[in-house]
């Protein structure tokens, strides 16, 4: 079992540019049933390695063709919203954005017209690695090789720790149902208590790993829902425990601003729910490890 | 990207929010002109002489005064003009002071607090105002909550004349003040949407006895990633404001922030780099600088990253730290080769690769017979670097 992506998505790539093609190649070789490529203007033209992927100008025929039902943006950020809320309007119900540098103006109107005309659409990102379910199907930029089909769900602001916890699980012989980027923007699709809820319905999920970061207060919420909701075991971490205050790390959403979105707060709160906190990024394997065995 | 008062009350004007007459100056002899000017233009003698630095809480180290007479203007620019300007946000060694406004002084009847910026739980942006204007606005967050009120901006339709007036009512502004205070908002808004701020503040927003409604002061910070919307704001970037390490870094579209601390990281992946502080740290060992060098860099890009680090006299070790992914250790190796090669190695080199063509790195490092302590995971290179850094120190 797994969420969100699997053996039944039909998956797009809007942006075949450089980036996108190359990952659309990745993901073919994963095993990925990449269906078609959406580039305005250049539909019926073929991308220069993928000579079998069909293009189209539009999302709404890649739906009518192929039967399209999940899609993965590159699309550069001046366009990388329109892309969104063409594939939300095309009828694609899960939108993976890993574009990363969409300015927030834009991601506030695309969550509102998305939570408003099309709720049953589900985004990840922007911002992030994407989505993989070991063994069936990977969709984003994630090194494929690295996991391995389990009980673990993951969920992550941050794509190259994602990596590394995986490494680790697998590492361990602790494979991942799924793993799931949310990305580090201020304003994005899913949050943690989105992932965490389908975690605690899905049967193939035994126990969830958590991977937060200086800013906003997800984490805290998530604590909160894991503390009333999520029978599984939890392990955690949050990076930026060294982060100073002001300053962007990286992420637009990674920065502690206005006294708000310390690590020391987050960590507090996830303690106080009973979640296990890895003390450093190296022990986010054995942390879960431990509280399994 | 911050900006200046005097720049962000030019913005105020172009839009139509109501600020003082003022004039900014970039040497003394400008600011001691602009005196004359100003008391002409407002009609008073009467002229506040500004900082301009990008830090907040100015008043409180000296750097703002009010004037009464033309002579104690000229006072007030001649002593902060150049002045080593601390606060609460310049840290101990403070700012330099190489910018002035000059303002005209208004006869203040209230003081007050507003606020915009994103909210990230409800995904709108938020306008916040407080009768405690004037005050550090996160001790009055922090003691007095219900004294600062919220009113979200609909994403479809915008901020609205109804919204204005509730404020109002609740700030306690009645009759003109009221209707000005409408009449401040609507530019307001529009600035803040259109000029893709990602934070704006006005500290204090007053009234004056005759019922006007102005910005007294102007913050504004604009959302990096819109900047391209914006090619003109860059005229407005202060070179005077921004650490040259982190000037070279955005040059090569690298993610780069100066720390307190003697190890040099390049990781990829901006929480991996916050991570790989936190474990520095948490080895007893103190990061120099935060450094993500993203997915897709090349090895050019990644020469330029270890430059940067390695200009630091402070740095007395470096830790790479990469997870590959759409990064290829390969590319990385091949940088740090190039970067060593260039301008030497003059302190030790921790290097732990994971991830794609992670072999292919680790045998170029290897034949390159550069002076690198491998390391086999992330634990293992922060404790090895944060030993280097120690036996360097010495």
């Amino acid at each position: 079992m797994s969420v969100l992506v699997g053996y039944d998505t039909k998956l797009i790539v809007q942006g075949v540019g450089s980036a996108g093609a190359f990952h659309a190649k990745q993901m073919i070789e994963y095993g990925t049933q990449v269906v078609a490529g959406v580039k305005p203007g250049k539909g019926g033209s073929k991308v220069a390695g993928l000579e079998q992927l069909p293009i189209y100008d539009t999302v709404a025929e890649t739906v009518k063709h192929h039967g399209a039902n999940t899609s993965v943006i590159y699309v550069p950020p001046p366009g990388a919203a329109d892309a969104i809320l063409e594939a939300a309007a095309a009828g694609i119900t899960v939108v993976i954005a890993i574009t990363e540098g969409i300015p927030a103006r834009d991601m506030v109107k695309v969550k509102y017209v998305l939570d408003h005309e099309y709720p049953e659409v589900v985004l990840i990102g922007p911002n992030c690695p994407g989505v993989i379910t070991p063994g069936q199907c990977k969709v984003g930029i994630m090194p494929g090789y690295i996991h391995k089909p389990g009980g673990v769900g993951v969920v992550s602001r941050s794509g190259t720790l994602t990596y590394e916890v995986v490494h680790q699980l697998t590492a361990l012989g602790l494979g991942q149902s799924t793993a799931i980027g949310i990305g580090g923007d201020p304003v994005k699709g899913t949050d943690f208590i989105d992932a965490l809820a389908w975690f605690a319905e899905d049967p193939g999920t035994s126990a969830i790993f958590m991977i937060g970061e200086i800013g906003g207060d997800s984490e805290e919420q998530a604590a909160q829902f894991i503390k009333d909701y999520v029978t599984k075991p939890v392990a955690s971490f949050i990076g930026g425990q060294t982060a100073p205050p002001g300053k962007r790390m990286g992420h637009a959403g990674a920065i502690i601003s206005g006294g708000k979105g310390a690590a020391a707060d987050k960590i507090a709160a996830l303690k106080d729910a009973g979640i296990a906190v890895a003390p450093t990024p190296a022990e986010m394997g054995t942390t879960l490890a431990k509280l399994l065995s | 990207m911050k900006i200046h008062e005097y720049q962000g009350k030019q913005l105020f004007r172009k839009y139509g929010v109501p600020v003082p007459i003022g004039i900014p100056a970039m040497t003394v002899e400008e600011a001691l002109a602009a005196i004359p000017k100003v008391q002409q233009q407002a009609g008073t003698d009467v002229v506040v002489v500004k900082a301009q630095i990008h830090a907040g809480g100015r008043g409180k180290g000296g750097g703002v005064k009010v004037a009464k007479t033309k002579a104690d203007a000229e006072d007030a620019v001649k002593k902060i003009f150049g002045m080593q300007l601390v606060t609460p946000q310049t840290g101990p060694e403070g700012k330099k002071v190489q910018r002035l406004l000059v303002e005209q002084g208004l006869a203040i009847e209230h003081e007050y607090y507003l606020g915009m910026l994103l909210d990230r739980a409800t995904a709108q942006v938020t306008v916040m105002a407080s009768t405690e204007g004037g005050m550090d606005i996160e001790e009055v967050a922090a003691t007095h909550p219900e004294k600062i009120l919220k009113e979200p901006i609909d994403p479809a339709i915008g901020w609205q004349d109804w919204q204005s007036r509730s404020l109002a009512k609740r700030l306690g502004l009645s009759g003109k003040a009221a209707d000005e205070f409408a009449a401040f908002m609507r530019p307001l808004a529009r600035c803040y949407e259109e000029e893709d701020c990602s934070l704006l503040e006005i500290n204090p927003l007053i009234t004056t006895k005759d019922g006007k409604v102005l910005a007294l002061d102007a913050k504004i910070n604009f959302d990096d990633n819109a900047l391209y919307r914006h090619p003109e704001l860059e005229a407005w970037r202060d070179p005077n404001e921004e650490d040259p390490a982190e000037s070279e870094a955005k040059k090569w579209d690298l993610s780069y922030i100066s720390l307190d601390g003697n190890i040099g990281c390049m990781v990829n992946g901006a929480g991996l780099a916050m991570s790989t502080m936190d474990i520095i740290k948490f080895y007893g060992g103190a990061p120099a600088n935060f450094l993500d060098v993203g997915g897709g860099a090349t090895a050019e890009k990644v020469t330029a990253a270890f430059k940067i680090i390695m200009s630091s006299p402070d740095v007395k070790a470096i830790f790479v730290n990469i997870f590959g992914g759409i990064m290829k250790c390969d590319t990385i190796a091949q940088g740090v080769i190039t970067a060593v090669k260039e301008v030497g190695l003059k302190v030790p080199l921790v290097v732990r690769l994971e991830g794609t063509n992670v072999e292919l790195g680790k045998k170029m490092l290897a034949e390159s017979k550069l002076n690198i302590v491998a390391a086999a995971d992330m634990a293992d290179g922060a404790q090895k670097v944060v030993k280097a850094a120690k036996e360097t120190q010495r």
